[in-house]
């Protein structure tokens, strides 16, 4: 159906049509204005968590300010899968902070807070690569992601920031373990700590560089999101897992962590209009509240408690579990910005409509 | 042995100020391949002549032996939409062509007092719109007009009634998000600027699913990799017709060398307007487009968000720059944190 404030035709058909596309509307079902009414009383397609259109036999029809083919999505919804991927964003941060962590702390003598560092990068970047691989359609061609380095591909150049990253991360875990090559543990530490800030970042660009609208749109600040929610998480655990004495590092990184993330998802579920509107919705909306909160407590409960014992398992819980839903929620919203065309339709169409009027000022 | 990919121009260094998005002559050249490649081939799909058979869809499943699904790519069921004669649905890894049917109608008004006689003009079956004006020959479905050329309408009653009918295809983009985002170099440009997955490379990554602007591309969740249109890429090859316009009854659906197909899309179009038919526009011809332009491109009579198209297609990689420098400038807070945390912290007696 051909929708009101699109402008159809637009700067094409300067001879002017009186009626958008000529007046034509869709013609099945009742009135746009009862369709409307039923599909607010409904609460919207959205929350139905599938394509919507189809399985229900009543097509969803779209908001009267856009157009639509029968409400079905014009983009396609990620195939990957749930838990794997916001798991796996989860661990990539949390291991990228903790190896961090694990190598400064080395170098200035904090050498229990090194080894909870190194040993929480190493199971995480090791349970990570698991997860991205049991998220492959053919895990067992995990290797052709090294087959070649492509630049234009943000996943290809991340293998070769996880690569790198879990071998050196989980080697160094090993040798921790083990107590072998107190050289070569250093090595590998100082290794890992130096992807892990990409390891933590990278994969805010992997999910806005596709045209999943809410992901897209936030783009330039996902990354900060990711990095904030890495050192909460990474801060959090080895908070969790050190002597209160040594883990100073863990509760500044946490606090500074969880403060970066709630300030810029803030900018994220608000900033971006039409688009924000998932962050707010159905499940990714349920994930990114307990998100906050669970972030805030935690990192509320380290400065009030975290040099004790109980307070900083207490509050590194918190935080690992604020940053997991977070991941979660962002995962959620993206998927269902890509179930429904609205999100996809009216930003371009905006978009169009801000080139016509800079167009028409330039003539 | 690992090798930088050239699949994407960016890193071809032949068209530099191009290399992520905009229009580029030679997509093939920039691609990787030498000079005497043959010439870039694509589909121009005229809509305005399609009857909705779906011959396309047909020839294509059994060309390319793809298996049968229902309208949400679910495997070996038949189903109904229930919202039109359109039980494919959409664009998948087993629906290469999928022909969308939008029926719409209009109120043919009864003419207002003191607007003009009926039929003033020597125009019988002119009616003013809603808003009272007096319609003239500028949009696809004055009765009369239609009667001439327009199949595709009907009249009932006081409704006029109009089928739009398109048979979706892959675009085969000038700047392809499947084809920049692949990270095992399954997907590639062949030598006629088309862009096909290697099924035996494929590791269902699934990037790609979500980097098509247009919805396309899709995975097969029993195998788990990805497929799409080839634009019959055996075919082509062996110096035949894509399937699909091979049966297309209509020539809705043609093939040909891009640049001979968009002289005649042009034409085409000019036509139309002639006619009458104002709301003809061209969808992906336009190279300047977020796209590059696309290999696949379509003459529509209706906004593209009816048909399911994206309005306004952007290749998401064209922000990658500015991605990878909020990406970089995230980590380097990240690490600047730590530091300054580890630092700045008390050190244990």
């Amino acid at each position: 159906m051909t929708g009101g404030t699109a402008q159809p035709g637009g700067g094409a058909q300067p001879g002017g049509v009186a009626q958008p596309g000529g007046g034509w509307r869709r013609a099945d079902g009742p009135s746009a204005h009862d369709r409307e009414r039923r599909r607010r009383g409904r609460g919207g397609s959205e929350r139905l968590g599938r394509r919507p259109g189809a399985a229900d036999g009543a097509p969803v029809v779209a908001d009267a300010e856009f157009g639509s083919y029968y409400g079905r999505p014009i983009i396609k919804e990620p195939v990957w899968k749930t838990p794997d991927v916001p798991l796996y964003l989860f661990l990539g941060g949390a291991a990228g902070t903790s190896a961090a962590l694990g190598s400064l702390a080395d170098a200035t003598g904090r050498p229990a807070l090194a080894r909870s560092g190194r040993l929480t990068a190493g199971a995480a970047s090791v349970l990570s690569v698991g997860w991205l691989i049991h998220d492959l359609g053919r895990p067992e061609r995990f290797l052709h992601m090294l087959r070649v380095l492509k630049p234009t591909s943000p996943l290809s150049v991340g293998s070769y920031i996880l690569a790198p990253f879990s071998a050196a991360a989980g080697a160094t875990a090993a040798v921790e373990l083990l107590g072998w090559f107190p050289r070569l543990k250093r090595f590998g530490s100082a290794v890992s700590a130096l992807f892990g800030g990409p390891m933590a970042t990278y994969t805010a660009v992997l999910f806005a560089n596709t045209a999943v609208p809410s992901w897209k749109e936030p783009g330039r600040e996902l990354p900060f999101v990711f990095a904030g929610s890495a050192m909460a998480a990474g801060g959090g655990l080895t908070m969790a897992f050190t002597p209160v004495a040594e883990a100073g590092p863990s509760r500044g990184t946490a606090v500074a962590g969880a403060a970066l993330e709630l300030a810029v998802m803030r900018r994220v579920e608000n900033g971006h209009g039409v688009v924000s509107e998932p962050f707010h919705e159905g499940k990714a909306g349920r994930y990114l509240k307990a998100a906050r909160a669970c972030t805030a407590a935690g990192a509320g409960l380290t400065l009030l408690a975290g040099r004790r014992r109980a307070g900083a398992v207490a509050a590194g819980a918190l935080l690992a579990a604020g940053s997991l839903l977070t991941r979660f929620g962002v995962y959620e919203a993206g998927m269902a910005s890509a179930r429904d065309p609205k999100y996809t339709v009216v930003p371009q169409r905006e978009r169009i409509a801000a080139r016509e009027d800079t167009g028409s000022l330039v003539r | 042995m690992t090798t930088v990919s050239s699949a994407s121009p960016a890193f071809s260094g032949n068209d530099p100020a191009n290399r992520l998005y905009g229009p580029l002559p030679d997509v093939a050249g920039d691609a990787g391949y030498d000079g005497d490649h043959p010439a870039r081939v694509g589909f121009f799909t005229d809509t305005s002549v399609c009857i909705g058979c779906k011959a396309c869809e047909v020839a294509c499943k059994e060309w390319n032996m793809l298996p049968m699904d229902d309208a949400d790519g679910v495997r070996d069921r038949m189903g109904l939409t229930g919202m039109s004669y359109d039980n494919t649905g959409m664009l998948g890894a087993n629906s290469w062509r999928h022909v969308a049917f939008v029926e719409q109608s209009r109120p043919v008004d009864l003419p207002m007092p003191g607007v003009g006689l009926p039929g003033a003009g020597g125009t019988p079956g002119a009616h003013g719109l809603a808003d009272g004006s007096q319609t003239r020959q500028d949009s696809v479905l004055n009765a009369e007009a239609l009667a001439e050329f327009d199949p595709q309408t009907g009249r009932s009653a006081d409704r006029e009634i109009r089928w739009l009918m398109s048979s979706d295809v892959c675009k085969h983009c000038t700047h392809a998000g499947c084809l920049d985002v692949c990270p095992t170099g399954a997907l590639f440009r062949t030598e006629f600027g088309t862009v096909v997955v290697q099924g035996d490379i494929c590791n269902g990554c699934g990037y790609c699913v979500p980097a098509c602007p247009y919805g396309v591309i899709d995975q097969r969740k029993d195998d788990g990799r990805v497929f799409k249109c080839t634009l019959c890429y055996d075919r082509t090859l062996d110096g035949l017709m894509p399937a699909c316009a091979t049966a297309c009854p209509t020539e809705s659906i043609q093939f040909g060398n891009l640049d001979e197909l968009q002289a005649r899309a042009d034409a085409r179009l000019a036509t139309l307007k002639e006619q009458g038919v104002q709301t003809a526009r061209l969808y992906g011809r336009d190279e300047g487009d977020g796209v590059g332009g696309a290999g696949a491109f379509f003459l529509l009579l209706d906004e593209p968000e009816v048909y399911g198209l994206p309005p306004d297609p952007v290749v998401p990689t064209r922000d990658l720059p500015a991605l990878w420098k909020s990406a970089g400038a995230a980590a380097a807070v990240m690490l600047g944190v730590i530091a300054s945390a580890v630092l700045g912290s008390r050190r244990p007696r």
